[in-house]
């Protein structure tokens, strides 16, 4: 399955190429053109009916993770987040480490030999370290060198009715729903891009916008959800199973107010669950491309995902569908010269 | 000179905040129209005006686009929920009206809290008097901004209202599209879409324009009240030319000039070196392979407050500098 593999994939920030390389295999066959830009993004073309505008439809491949920055004389490897990354969920996590995906746990002081400070606050990440089982710093080199990067160890599993549990569905997700629609999506012309390094400042987004310059873009995300039953309303982000959240404002776009607006039009005529994101904060690569050259309309809509940029999110397969539909019927107003 | 300043009353009023400034660009566009050889409208919604010259290209920015409140939730008793587009102070907020772009109006309150220094915007709602979520979305749907509603107030001194930010601005650019003749300069006036949110439409417009010089016209913060953090500008006392900022140095060329222009003409002016916040300059400065820029900055009391304060007097000089900056012979 896809999606299964697409999050067991290692594609921490700037390291994005299992994913890329995983991506192209899904795509090549379907796509007109295809490159790898000089910072690493997939710029894909597909070449069907021509509306006169451009369209650009992206995700990012990055996920967040770990990078080691240290190799002590015991063997144990010190490591830095990359991304944002809440150093309360860091501790006894198993990982893999480097380009072999060599297994190592997070490992930390255990509770009885903690301070009584230590077990009331987060132990800080110079408190943490890898343990690879190495006996000694010489032994840890001969598998690991320091820049290496390191991913959560984390398997695709379904459960619950309908729901999904992985690491890096952000985005993972919005890459799978990108991949499908360049081989559903048979009569539009648009640019599918997949992006690096979103998650340490919309790196990779700004030149690929550059070089395709979209008069519209969508950006596919999997999006922070937080929908305990006793939070008053505004303070829920998303919720999961009530459809793809589309974005209103976030730290770096505020959406284009007519084409949203046309979004919500398309889901209630299609009868497609929608819900709005209700945060400002996050931002993502909508913020380099709308304002990227003479600049461009943009919207983000996204799969809810709970415990993002953790080792374990969870998403509905429900709100996959109904997003992949919006989606759809989205691009067939496109060609049908709607928007 | 002179100058009406009924203008200025009528475009504080005019709703647009930052990324919904369609009904303040259609008001421009109807004051500038006959005095400007080409009008553009950009996807980002900066309205472009081109008074042809020869001599530099000249890109003038006066941001169009205001701080507001964005609703994210309607609850099930008929209260929104909001979000900031822009820098919106809950403290300020307090008791406010506001008012959406349908005319509904509303006023700002919060939760009972017990410190109400730790007031944050997420315990604050806004309360249309309506009585039922479904009558409070025959009104208002989520996504919708609002804006401050206040008065306009002035004496023979100064005027103080919401929204001087950074309607003045237009209004100094307004003038001086129409009383500049016969242009030496080929002047671009950018009529600039959300700058309260992070000079994004100034980027935008900037590298369509491709200009040889930028110049921004906004408000800049005061040191002149009761005890405030010391900084040398003050009310009444000129156009302040800017030096600095969080978001610029200005080019010293530029600002040299301007200097020599206001010494020759005898405009009052002050030097400005402002220890925070930035301008459409921060973003026009950097675009494609570098802008020489700078900034007249209008003097003004409580920016961001319902109740901002400037000097008729450095309204008139900003006015007076930014002509004849832009009517004079420029070699850089």
């Amino acid at each position: 399955m896809l999606l299964k593999e697409l999050t067991e994939a290692s594609g921490v920030s700037g390291n994005e190429k299992e994913v890329r390389d995983l991506i192209i295999s899904e795509i090549k066959d379907y796509v007109d053109s295809y490159k790898i830009d000089r910072l690493g993004n997939i710029i894909a073309y597909k070449k069907g009916k021509d509306i006169g505008k451009k369209l650009m439809i992206t995700a990012h491949m990055d996920e967040v993770g770990l990078m080691i920055k240290d190799i002590d004389k015991d063997g144990f490897l010190k490591f830095m987040t990359v991304g944002g990354i809440d150093k309360r969920i860091l501790v006894s996590k198993p990982v893999l480490v480097g380009k072999d995906k060599l297994p190592g746990v997070i490992g930390a002081k255990p509770i009885h030999l903690q301070k009584p400070d230590e077990r009331t606050r987060a132990l800080n990440i110079d408190e943490l370290y890898i343990d690879i089982g190495a006996r000694s710093k010489e032994e840890a080199e001969r598998y690991v060198s320091i820049g290496d990067y390191v991913i959560f160890d984390s398997e695709y599993v379904e459960f619950g009715e309908g729901l999904v549990k992985a690491k890096a569905l952000d985005n993972r997700v919005g890459c799978s729903l990108l991949i499908k629609l360049i081989k559903e999506i048979k009569d539009l012309s648009f640019y599918a891009v997949f992006t690096v390094m979103e998650e340490v400042g919309l790196v990779g987004a700004g030149p690929a916008a550059y070089e395709v310059d979209p008069d519209y873009a969508i950006i596919l995300e999997g999006t922070l959800c937080y929908d305990m039953p006793k939070l008053d309303t505004h303070l829920i982000p998303t919720y999961l199973n009530k459809g793809p959240a589309i974005s209103l404002i976030d730290r770096t776009t505020i959406y284009n107010k007519d084409f949203r607006n046309k979004i919500v039009e398309i889901a209630k005529k299609n009868n497609i669950p929608y819900q709005f994101r209700k945060t400002s904060m996050g931002g993502n690569d909508s913020g380099k491309i709308h304002t990227t050259r003479e600049g461009s309309i943009t919207a983000t809509i996204s799969v809810p995902c709970r415990y993002i940029h953790s080792p374990a999110s969870v998403m509905s397969k429900k709100d996959y569908d109904s997003t992949f539909a919006l989606l759809k019927e989205i691009l067939y107003q496109f060609e049908r010269e709607e928007i | 000179m002179n100058i009406n300043f009924s203008l200025l009353k009528e475009l504080v009023g005019i709703y647009g905040p930052a990324s919904n400034e369609k009904t303040i660009r259609e008001y421009i566009t109807k004051e500038i129209k006959d005095y400007v050889d080409e009008i553009e409208i950009d996807s980002l919604g900066n309205l472009i005006a081109r008074k042809k010259g020869n001599g530099k290209k000249i890109m003038i920015s006066a941001h169009m686009d205001q701080i507001g409140l964005m609703v994210i939730d309607i609850d099930e008793k008929g209260f929104l929920r909001f979000t900031n587009v822009g820098g919106i102070s809950p403290f300020i907020s307090i008791s406010q009206k506001v008012v959406f772009e349908n005319g509904t109006v509303g006023i700002i309150y919060h939760e009972p809290v017990d410190d109400i220094s730790k007031l944050k915007l997420s315990n604050m709602y806004i309360d249309i008097g309506a009585f039922s979520k479904e009558e409070a979305e025959k009104k208002v749907s989520i996504g919708d901004i609002c804006i401050y509603k206040t008065e306009f107030e002035e004496n023979e001194n100064v005027v103080f209202t919401s929204y001087l930010d950074d309607r003045v601005g237009c209004f100094i650019a307004i003038e001086a599209i129409k009383k500049i003749n016969n242009p030496i300069n080929d002047l671009y006036f950018v009529f600039s879409t959300q700058e309260e949110v992070g000079l994004r439409g100034a980027k935008t417009a900037a590298y369509k324009i491709d200009p040889d010089i930028g110049i921004a016209l906004d408000v800049t913060a005061h040191g002149d009240t009761p005890k405030a953090k010391r900084f040398a500008v003050g009310l009444n006392k000129g156009a302040a030319i800017k030096v600095k900022d969080n978001s610029i140095i200005c080019h010293p060329k530029i600002r040299e000039l301007l200097v020599n222009i206001a010494k020759e003409n005898e405009i009052p002016y002050q030097m400005e070196v402002l220890e925070f916040g930035g301008t459409d300059s921060g973003a026009i400065h950097v675009t494609k392979e570098g802008v020489p820029s700078g900034v007249i900055s209008i003097p003004t009391r409580y920016v961001h407050s319902t109740v901002e304060m400037a000097s008729k007097n450095d309204i008139i000089n900003c006015l007076k500098l930014l002509i004849k900056f832009l009517e004079s012979e420029i070699n850089i």
